[in-house]
């Protein structure tokens, strides 16, 4: 078990968060609607507006996620501190995932929006593909064979290349593109609605708060794998020296199990 | 040290031309490469032309995986690693040499694979000093991102699946602006061929040092 006292309050909070969350972006919010003033139309991104509630969250995630990750090797590097292997390992594995439903959502949200899944032009969402594949990399890094040290070292080294990397590729797909579809700064936008900017801003809390919650879980399970792994032989060892114990002899064990018979 | 790099470059680059693995089996891949892409765009001269730039690029760069590879695989086996430690060589060196053996390689491979292209796939050639200048500084990222990669997974059963993954998203960068500049030489598309080679070269010279300070690293807990 992994569960403590905080952890389950914190836990019951999100799901009634998560509760209000799908009511404010699927029942109390307006789809995105607005009059053109050259041509009277009605423009906007109407539904397609409510996958925002799901698609920046999982950005913003993903790129904190990374970051502590990047934070976690140095301090492991600095340290050699297995708590902060932990937390990196743990935080980049629910940043990839955050990475991908950011990719997923987000090539959604285009299809109506932009009318193509995917553009090769836009710096962020090609920094983020490419984050997303180093990511991946981290994680197999994080599973090759060897000493616990060793492989913390490894993914550290892996880890902090990360962000390094991140930031090389998106200077360098701003240069080759330079330009971007993505819409700037809509936060600041006064025509956003109040609830549809409050639903926006809590979509955003939220998924940074399940992050917490899921890092807290994560790491305490990365913790008991690295206590199984120091200490798992060892009391597998003592439970079996326990139970020749019992049986004096090997012919006695065989017997008492039935091998003879 | 510069003795010390000099020697370690010169053990591979030795060990490399005993084996003539990298003649035997990187360079014909490569070409084979080449030829399947003109197999994928039906041979068309046209295509084949205007797209040269970035199909010579991902071909050297999957080629340089198996370059990558090879490197690692000289330490890795009669406990050679461990031997180079006990050398009293430092690492700063052993990476310094390994990659300038890996450069020297891929730099050959990389001419090799110009004089193809521009005789299977026939691009115009607008700014030779630039194509050759693109090859120059790019490839130095290649050697030195794959040199600190490929230590990363010496030692490791699975290291040739986990190699690509690492690597390939690292040298993206690389791949787009090495693929400008040359088209910027080929003429294929107008922009600053210089001002890429100038992104590549800080790629380059990053990872030399990035890969000169955590090299020890590395080298410590595989050994």
């Amino acid at each position: 078990m992994t569960g403590s006292r905080t952890t389950r309050i914190l836990g019951s909070t999100l799901l009634l968060g998560a509760v209000l969350l799908f009511f404010l972006a699927f029942v109390a919010t307006e789809p995105d609607t607005r009059i053109d003033a050259a041509s009277g139309d009605t423009i906007g991104q109407f539904d397609a507006v409510r996958l925002m509630y799901v698609h920046v969250p999982s950005a913003i995630v993903a790129y904190t996620a990374f970051f502590v990750t990047a934070v976690g090797s140095v301090m492991v590097l600095l340290r050699r501190s297995v708590w902060w292997d932990i937390v990196a390992g743990a935080s980049a594995e629910i940043g990839t995932v955050a990475a991908a439903l950011t990719l997923i959502t987000g090539s959604i949200w285009a299809k109506p929006i932009w009318n193509t899944f995917w553009r090769w032009d836009d710096v962020r969402l090609m920094t983020t593909l490419v984050l997303f594949m180093l990511s991946l990399g981290y994680l197999a890094v994080r599973r090759l064979e060897g000493t616990a040290e060793g492989r913390a070292v490894r993914s550290a080294v892996v880890g902090l290349l990360l962000i390094v990397n991140v930031i090389v590729v998106n200077r360098s797909v701003e240069w080759w593109a330079s330009e971007t579809l993505h819409q700037q700064s809509t936060i600041a936008d006064v025509e956003i609605e109040d609830l549809t900017l409050f639903t926006f801003m809590y979509s955003i809390f939220f998924g940074v708060a399940l992050y917490v919650w899921m890092l807290i879980h994560r790491f305490r399970v990365g913790w008991l794998e690295r206590q199984f792994e120091r200490f798992g032989l060892d009391d597998a060892l003592a439970a079996r020296r326990a139970e020749a114990d019992d049986h004096p002899t090997v012919d006695a064990a065989i017997d008492s199990s039935g091998g003879n018979s | 040290m510069l003795r010390d790099v000099g020697l370690i470059a010169n053990k591979d680059l030795r060990a490399e031309l005993r084996s003539r693995v990298a003649l035997n089996q990187i360079v014909p891949f490569a070409l084979l490469i080449l030829v399947l892409f003109g197999f994928a765009l039906d041979a068309d001269s046209t295509t084949l032309a205007t797209f040269t730039p970035g199909l010579y690029w991902v071909a050297i760069v999957l080629s340089a995986l198996l370059a990558v590879h090879r490197s690692v695989e000289l330490e890795a086996g009669d406990g050679a690693s461990d031997a180079l430690l006990l050398t009293g060589v430092t690492p700063v060196a052993v990476f310094l040499g390994k990659a300038l053996a890996l450069l020297a390689e891929l730099w050959l491979l990389a001419f090799f694979l110009l004089g193809g292209v521009l005789v299977l796939y026939q691009p115009p050639v607008a700014d030779l000093p630039l194509l050759i200048a693109t090859i120059l500084v790019a490839v130095i990222g290649i050697a030195a991102a794959g040199t600190l990669y490929g230590a990363l997974i010496s030692g490791q059963r699975a290291r040739e699946t986990v190699l690509p993954i690492l690597l390939l998203p690292v040298l993206a960068p690389v791949v787009i602006g090495a693929s400008r500049a040359f088209a910027d030489a080929m003429a294929t598309v107008a922009t600053n061929g210089w001002a890429w080679l100038a992104l590549l070269g800080a790629f380059g010279g990053s990872y030399l040092v990035i890969g000169s300070y955590s090299y020890g690293l590395v080298l410590e807990d595989f050994s």
